[in-house]
C-alpha cells in the first residue's frame, strides 16, 4: 500500500515540475523579442496572414495575462504545441516522430556508458595504484575534460574522413531503401561513432566514481566479515562488494539522464543524427522559438518520467530504502 | 597554510594543472599586448595550414587562428569563472538555509532546487539565450541558472550534517545568533568542499559555454573557442585544423582546472591514516 | 600445563605499525597461550594492540601497511602467519571464527541474515540447500532468537542491535570451530543485552567445550565472564594469569593503576545534606514526543515518547543523576531542559526564571543559566577555532571585551588542569581526555547555575574517566556547581550523583538518594539494571574488602 502512495505523491511532484515548466515557458515566450503571436506562429512570415489573426484570436492576446496563461496551459495539456511552417506539421507530431532516434541513441549511451564505467572501475579498483589503475585514471581524466562536439569532429575526421571505417553523418544511407535486418545492420553503423563521443565522457564520470565506490567498500566491516568466514577474495568481490558499489553509481546514471539529453542535442548536430536535438538546433537557427520551447516541454515531461523510474528501481536493489 | 601548500605540492598531476592554468591565464591577461588588433580581422590568405606564416594557421576566412586562441582565453576565463562565482553564491545560500533551518523552509527550497535540477540544463540554456539572444551577459546568467543546484545539494548536506554536531549545540547553548554561527563555526567548516566543488564547477561552466559557442549561441562581439570550432565546421575536410586546435586549447584547460581541483582536494581533506 | 592442552599459542608475536605511526610496533614481542574450554580475556585501553593481536591470528589486519613481522602463531602444528593462504581460508570460520563489535556494520545490508548466515556454511561445506537451511534455523534458535524463520529471511537493518549480535554469533558458531575469536563484541550493547550476550558466550562455551579469546576494555565484562586474563599496554603484554589471581592480587603496576581506575559498584559516601539548600532547577511535566512522518497522515506514523511527564529537581551543589540505556529518553531530557530541543510541554525553572516559557529572543541573553558539556571529545569543540577563542566566545557574546574574555579563558584553562599555553593551539592537538576538560571549561565560562553532563566521560578510556571525573568532583565542590548527570553507566552514577533518577521507554521509574537506590531499589527495572552490571559480584565483593579496610 505504501508503494503506491509512494507512486501517488512522486506523480503528483512531477505533475507540479511540468506545470512550472510550462509557466515557465510561457513567461519565455513573452520574452522573446517580438509578438508573441510571431513567436507562436514560428518563423516571422513563414504564416499567412489569415493564420496570423486566428492566432491573436486563439490566444487572447489582448486578453489579460492570466487568461492567456490559462489558454496556454489548456493548449498544453491537451498536447496542441503548436503548428510548424517549415515543417508543414503539428509541432507535437513532429516531436514524436524525431523521439525515436534520440531514444535509441540515449539509451545505446546509456548501456555502453554504465556497463563499461562499472566493469573499468572494478578493475582499476582492484590494480589500485598499480599502472593499469594509473593509466585508466589518467584516461578518464583526458575524456572527462574533452568536449563532446569536439570529439565528434575530430572521431569523423579521423574515422570517417582518413580511415572510411563509419559514415560521417546520418542515420541510414539515404536512397538505399534497406529492408529488416540490412537495415538494423545499417542504422548500427551509423551509431557508432555518435553513440561512442557521447559515452566518452559517461564512461570517464563512472569508471571514477566505480572505483571510489568499490575502494569506498572493501574498507567497510563486513567485507572482514566475509574473509572471517573463509570466502576467497573473488568470491567477496562477486557477492558481496560488487552488489553495493553499483549502487552510487546507478544513482547517478539516473540522475545525468538530464544532461545526456543537452549531449543529444550537441552528437546529433555534429553527426546528423536525425532526432530531437538536431531538431532543437534547426529550430534555433530559423529561430522557430515555439518549436524549441515544445523540445523543451517534451523533453522535461521524459526527464520527469525517467526521475520516477530510477527512484522506483533503486528501491527494489537496495533493501534499505523503503518507500515512505 | 604552509601544510596546506606542501600538500598540495605532493600532488604532482595538480601541480602540472597548476602550472597550465597559469599559463592560460597569462596568455588571456596578454592577449591585447600580443595581438593588439581584433581577432575578427582578416590578416591573410584563408586555410593556410599550420606552422607556416602563421604559427596556427587561417581559418576560412584568413582570421589568424592564434589570435583567436589568445582572445578566445579571455571569453573561456571570464565567463568560467564569473558564472561559477554566481551560482556558488547562490547556490550556498540556498543550500544552507535550507540546511540550517530545515523545517519547511528546508521543503519549500528543495522543491525549488528538484524543479531545476529536473529541468534539462543544456536544452534550457539554449532556450534562454535564443530568447534573449545571446550576449556575454546573458551566457553567464544562462550558464549560472543551470550551474548551483549541484552546489545547493552539497551544501545543504553539509550543513545538516554540521547542524547535528556537538560543537555547534554547545554554540546554541551559548546563546550565539544564527549568523554567528553560521558565518563563524559553520561556514568555515564546509569551506573545503565549496572550494573543491566550485573548481570542479568552473571546468563544467567552461564545457557548457563552448559547447553553446559551437552552436551558435555566443556574443557575436566577442571570441570564444567553441565559436572557431562551429564556424570551422564546414571546411573540416580541408582545414581541420581550425577545428582541432581550439578543442585541444579547451581540453588542456578544463583538464588543468580538474586535476587543480582533485589536487585541492587532497591538500584540504588530508585522509586519515588510520590502521 | 603441558603443551598439548593449549589450542592456540602466539609467540613473541611482533605486528609492525606504519612509518608515520607514533611507535613503530602495535604489537611487541607478546607471547600467549589459549587452552582448551577456557575464555581468556585480552583487556587493555585504546592503542594497546589487543585488537591487532587478535586479528593477526587470521590474518585480518585491516591495512596493508599493519602486518605481522615477527613471531609465531602456532594452531593444530603448524604456524599460522606462515600458512598458505588456501589454507587459512579453510581455517577461517571453520576452525578458527571470529565475531566483531559493530553488528550493523559487519554485516551485508543487501543481503538477508539467512544468506550470509548459509555462506559461511557453504563455503566449507557441501550439503544440500534444504539441509543448510534446517541447521540455520537450528542454531539460530539455539542463540536464543525468538522466530528463527523471520530473523532468517531479514535484512540486518530490520532487526535490533541484540539480535544481530546474536545472529553473529550463530554464523561463527555454525561449523563448531575449536576457538572463537571475539572483539569487543558487547560494547556496542546496552547493559541489559550485554548481559544476555554475555551469558549466550558462556552458555555456547561451556556446551562446545570451545577456546574463547576475548577481547575488551571492560574490566566489568572481564570479572564476569573470564578464566584467565592478560593485560596489555603499548602492544607489550604486562600481565597474565587466573581471573581471580589478576583481579584480586594484581602484580604489575599498570594492572592496578587500571583496577584502581573502575569504580565500584556503590553509593560514594553521602557529600552534604542539600534538603535545606534552595532549588536550583526544577523541571515538572516535561513531554517530548517524536512523531515518524508519513505522507498520508491516515498511515501508521509511529510515535516515539521520548520523555513523558518527567519531573526533576535540583537543589543548589547538589549533583542528581539521570540513569538510563539507549532509547530511555535521558539524552532528549537533557536537552529539553538546556532548550536544544523544544520541548512539547513542561516547566523548566532556573531560580527566578521560567527558562521553559521564554521565547527565542530573550532565551538568549539567559541561557548562560543552563551550560552543557557534551559526550563526544572529538565532535564537540569547532576544529577550526583556537581553544582560547572556543572557551572565551561565550563571555563574548554576552557582552564582555576581548581582553576580558580571553583572561577568563585562561583562568579557566588552568583551573581544569590544563597549561594557559594551550589558549594558542587548535582541539587536534589534545587527547580526548583534555578535550573534554577544554569543554568543561568551555560550559564554565558563563558561571552558570546548572551544569548539565551529558555522558561526559562515556567515550573516555577508564583511566582517563577517573581523571576527569576527580576534576568535576573537584570543581564542583569549589564552585558549588548544581549538576545534572547523564549516564548509562552505573558505577560512574554511584561515584558522582548525590541522588539519581533511573528512566526507561521516556519516564522515570525510580528516584531517590544515591545511597537508598543502590542498596535497595524498589522499581524492577532498576533491580534489573543492577543485575546486568557486568562483573557485580566481584566490584560488590571489592567495596566489601574496602569498607572493612577503612571502616
Amino acid at each position: 500500500m505504501r508503494g503506491v502512495r509512494y507512486v501517488a505523491w512522486r506523480l503528483a511532484l512531477g505533475v507540479v515540475t511540468i506545470l512550472v515548466i510550462v509557466v515557465l515557458n510561457f513567461a519565455l515566450l513573452h520574452l522573446a523579442p517580438g509578438d508573441a503571436a510571431d513567436v507562436l506562429a514560428g518563423e516571422a512570415g513563414a504564416a499567412t496572414p489569415e493564420y496570423m489573426v486566428q492566432l491573436r484570436q486563439k490566444f487572447g492576446l489582448d486578453q489579460p495575462t492570466y487568461v492567456q496563461l490559462a489558454v496556454y496551459l489548456k493548449r498544453v495539456a491537451t498536447l496542441d504545441l503548436g503548428y510548424s511552417f517549415r515543417h508543414g506539421m503539428a509541432v507535437t507530431d513532429l516531436i514524436l516522430g524525431r523521439l525515436g532516434p534520440t531514444l535509441l541513441l540515449m539509451l545505446t549511451v546509456f548501456a555502453i556508458s554504465v556497463g563499461s564505467g562499472i566493469a573499468l572501475g572494478a578493475v582499476a579498483a582492484r590494480n589500485v595504484n598499480r599502472w593499469s589503475d594509473h593509466m585508466l585514471s589518467m584516461l578518464a581524466i583526458v575524456a572527462y575534460a574533452t568536449p563532446v562536439f569536439w570529439a565528434g569532429l575530430m572521431a569523423i575526421v579521423v574515422f570517417s574522413i582518413k580511415f572510411g571505417w563509419f559514415p560521417t553523418s546520418g542515420i541510414e544511407q539515404i536512397g538505399a531503401f534497406n529492408e529488416g535486418w540490412t537495415r538494423i545492420g545499417d542504422i548500427a553503423h551509423h551509431l557508432v561513432l555518435p553513440a561512442l563521443t557521447l559515452s566518452l565522457f559517461y564512461i570517464a564520470l563512472y569508471t571514477r566514481l566505480m572505483r571510489a565506490s568499490v575502494l569506498d567498500q572493501y574498507a567497510m566491516d563486513y567485507v572482514t566479515t566475509a574473509r572471517a568466514k573463509g570466502l576467497t577474495e573473488r568470491q567477496i568481490a562477486r557477492r558481496h562488494v560488487l552488489r553495493n558499489a553499483v549502487l552510487p553509481v546507478l544513482t547517478m546514471a539516473g540522475v545525468q539522464f538530464g544532461g545526456l539529453l543537452g549531449g543529444a542535442v550537441v552528437v546529433e548536430t555534429v553527426f546528423g543524427w536525425p532526432g530531437l536535438g538536431l531538431l532543437a538546433y534547426e529550430s534555433l537557427f530559423a529561430r522557430d522559438i515555439n518549436l524549441l520551447l515544445g523540445i523543451f516541454f517534451i523533453s522535461a515531461c521524459l526527464v520527469v518520467v525517467v526521475n520516477l523510474l530510477v527512484d522506483l528501481s533503486y528501491s527494489l536493489l537496495d533493501p534499505r530504502i523503503e518507500l515512505n | 597554510m604552509r601544510a596546506f601548500l606542501k600538500r598540495f605540492v605532493r600532488h604532482r598531476p595538480a601541480v602540472l594543472g597548476l602550472v597550465i592554468l597559469l599559463a592560460v591565464t597569462a596568455f588571456a591577461l596578454l592577449a591585447p599586448a600580443i595581438h593588439p588588433a581584433s581577432p575578427f580581422s582578416l590578416i591573410g590568405k584563408p586555410f593556410q595550414a599550420p606552422f607556416g606564416e602563421y604559427l596556427f594557421g587561417t581559418d576560412q576566412l584568413g582570421r589568424d587562428l592564434a589570435a583567436a586562441l589568445l582572445y578566445g582565453a579571455r571569453t573561456t576565463l571570464l565567463i568560467g569563472l564569473v558564472a561559477t562565482a554566481i551560482a556558488v553564491l547562490v547556490g550556498v545560500t540556498i543550500g544552507g538555509l535550507a540546511g540550517y533551518y530545515g523545517g519547511r523552509i528546508d521543503s519549500w527550497l528543495m522543491r525549488l532546487t528538484e524543479i531545476f535540477q529536473t529541468i534539462p540544463f543544456f536544452l534550457f540554456a539554449i532556450l534562454l539565450l535564443a530568447v534573449l539572444t545571446p550576449s556575454i551577459g546573458n551566457v553567464i546568467l544562462a550558464i549560472a541558472v543551470v550551474s548551483w543546484p549541484p552546489m545547493a545539494r552539497l551544501v545543504r548536506g553539509e550543513f545538516i550534517a554540521m547542524r547535528d554536531r556537538e560543537f555547534v549545540l554547545a554554540c546554541i547553548s551559548m546563546g550565539m545568533s544564527h549568523s554567528r554561527i553560521i558565518l563563524r563555526h559553520i561556514l568555515p567548516n564546509t569551506l573545503s568542499s565549496i572550494i573543491v566543488t566550485a573548481s570542479l564547477m568552473v571546468a563544467t561552466a567552461i564545457l557548457i559555454e563552448s559547447s553553446l559557442s559551437f552552436l551558435g549561441l555566443s556574443d557575436p562581439n566577442v571570441m570564444s573557442w567553441g565559436f572557431i570550432i562551429g564556424a570551422g565546421r564546414t571546411a573540416i575536410r580541408s582545414a581541420w585544423w581550425v577545428c582541432a586546435i581550439p578543442g585541444i586549447a579547451i581540453l588542456l584547460t578544463v583538464m588543468a582546472i580538474n586535476l587543480v581541483g582533485e589536487g585541492l582536494n587532497d591538500a584540504l581533506n588530508p585522509r586519515l591514516r588510520t590502521l | 600445563m603441558t603443551d598439548d592442552e593449549n589450542v592456540l599459542s602466539i609467540e613473541a608475536l611482533t605486528v609492525d605499525l606504519p612509518p608515520w605511526a607514533d611507535r613503530p610496533h602495535a604489537v611487541e614481542g607478546v607471547s600467549l597461550a589459549l587452552r582448551r574450554n577456557e575464555i581468556l580475556c585480552v583487556v587493555g585501553e585504546s592503542g594497546s594492540g589487543k585488537s591487532v593481536m587478535a586479528r593477526s591470528v587470521l590474518g585480518l589486519s585491516t591495512s596493508r601497511h599493519v602486518q605481522p613481522s615477527a613471531g609465531r602463531i602456532l594452531y593444530a602444528g603448524e604456524d599460522l602467519l606462515k600458512a598458505a593462504p588456501e589454507r587459512m581460508r579453510a581455517v577461517r570460520g571453520s576452525r578458527i571464527a571470529m565475531i566483531f563489535q559493530e553488528p550493523m556494520t559487519a554485516l551485508n545490508p543487501v543481503l538477508t541474515i539467512g544468506q550470509q548466515i548459509e555462506e559461511a556454511v557453504a563455503v566449507h561445506v557441501r550439503i544440500s540447500r534444504d539441509e543448510r537451511r534446517r541447521k540455520v534455523l537450528d542454531m539460530l534458535a539455539a542463540v536464543q532468537l525468538p522466530d528463527p524463520a523471520r530473523i532468517h529471511a531479514a535484512y540486518p537493518h530490520q532487526v535490533s542491535g541484540g539480535q544481530r549480535q546474536r545472529a553473529m554469533i550463530a554464523m561463527a558458531l555454525m561449523l563448531e570451530p575449536d576457538i572463537l575469536i571475539a572483539d569487543e563484541p558487547t560494547t556496542a550493547l546496552d547493559v541489559t543485552t550485554q548481559a544476555q550476550v554475555l551469558a549466550l558466550i558462556r552458555e555456547m562455551q561451556r556446551k562446545r567445550q570451545m577456546a574463547v579469546l576475548f577481547i575488551t576494555h571492560d574490566f566489568g565484562v572481564v570479572a564476569e565472564i573470564a578464566d584467565r586474563i592478560a593485560v596489555m599496554q603499548h602492544g607489550k603484554l604486562v600481565e597474565h594469569g587466573p581471573a581471580a589471581d589478576i583481579l584480586e592480587r594484581p602484580q604489575h603496576p599498570y594492572t592496578r593503576a587500571l583496577l584502581a581506575a573502575v569504580p565500584d559498584l556503590a553509593s560514594a559516601p553521602a557529600r552534604h545534606d542539600f534538603d535545606s539548600a534552595e532549588v536550583a532547577l526544577k523541571v515538572s511535566g516535561l513531554q517530548k514526543s517524536y512523531r515518524s512522518k508519513g505522507i498520508f497522515r491516515a498511515a501508521a506514523t509511529k510515535t516515539v515518547h521520548a520523555a513523558k511527564d518527567v519531573a526533576i529537581q535540583i537543589r543548589r551543589g547538589e549533583t542528581v543523576g539521570i540513569v538510563g540505556e539507549s532509547g530511555s529518553g535521558k539524552s532528549t531530557v537533557a536537552r529539553c531542559i538546556a532548550r536544544l530541543v523544544e520541548p512539547d510541554a513542561g516547566e523548566i525553572r532556573v531560580g527566578d526564571v521560567d527558562f521553559g516559557r521564554l521565547s527565542q529572543r530573550a532565551l538568549r541573553p539567559k541561557r548562560n543559566r543552563i551550560q552543557m558539556v557534551f559526550q563526544d571529545p572529538y565532535g564537540s569543540l569547532d576544529p577550526r577555532q583556537s581553544v582560547g577563542s572556543l572557551i572565551a566566545e561565550g563571555p563574548r557574546i554576552h557582552g564582555a571585551t576581548a581582553e576580558a574574555s580571553r583572561q577568563r579563558a585562561i583562568e579557566l584553562l588552568m583551573l581544569v588542569g590544563l597549561d594557559a599555553r594551550s589558549a594558542d593551539r587548535f582541539p587536534h592537538e589534545f587527547s580526548g581526555g583534555q578535550r573534554q576538560r577544554i569543554g568543561l571549561a568551555r560550559a564554565l565560562a558563563l558561571d552558570p547555575d546548572v551544569l548539565i553532563a551529558d555522558e561526559p566521560v562515556s567515550a573516555l578510556d577508564v583511566s582517563v574517566q577517573a581523571q576527569v571525573l576527580r576534576l568535576l568532583a573537584d570543581i564542583r565542590e569549589r564552585l558549588g556547581l548544581s549538576v545534572l548527570f547523564i549516564t548509562h553507566d552505573l558505577r560512574v552514577a554511584g561515584q558522582v550523583c548525590d541522588s539519581i533518577a533511573v528512566m526507561r521507554y521516556g519516564e522515570i521509574v525510580e528516584f531517590g538518594r544515591t545511597e537508598t537506590v543502590f542498596n535497595a531499589p524498589v522499581h524492577p527495572y532498576t533491580q534489573a539494571l543492577f543485575a546486568a552490571v557486568p562483573g557485580r559480584d566481584w566490584s560488590l565483593r571489592r567495596s566489601a574488602a574496602a569498607k572493612r579496610q577503612h571502616p
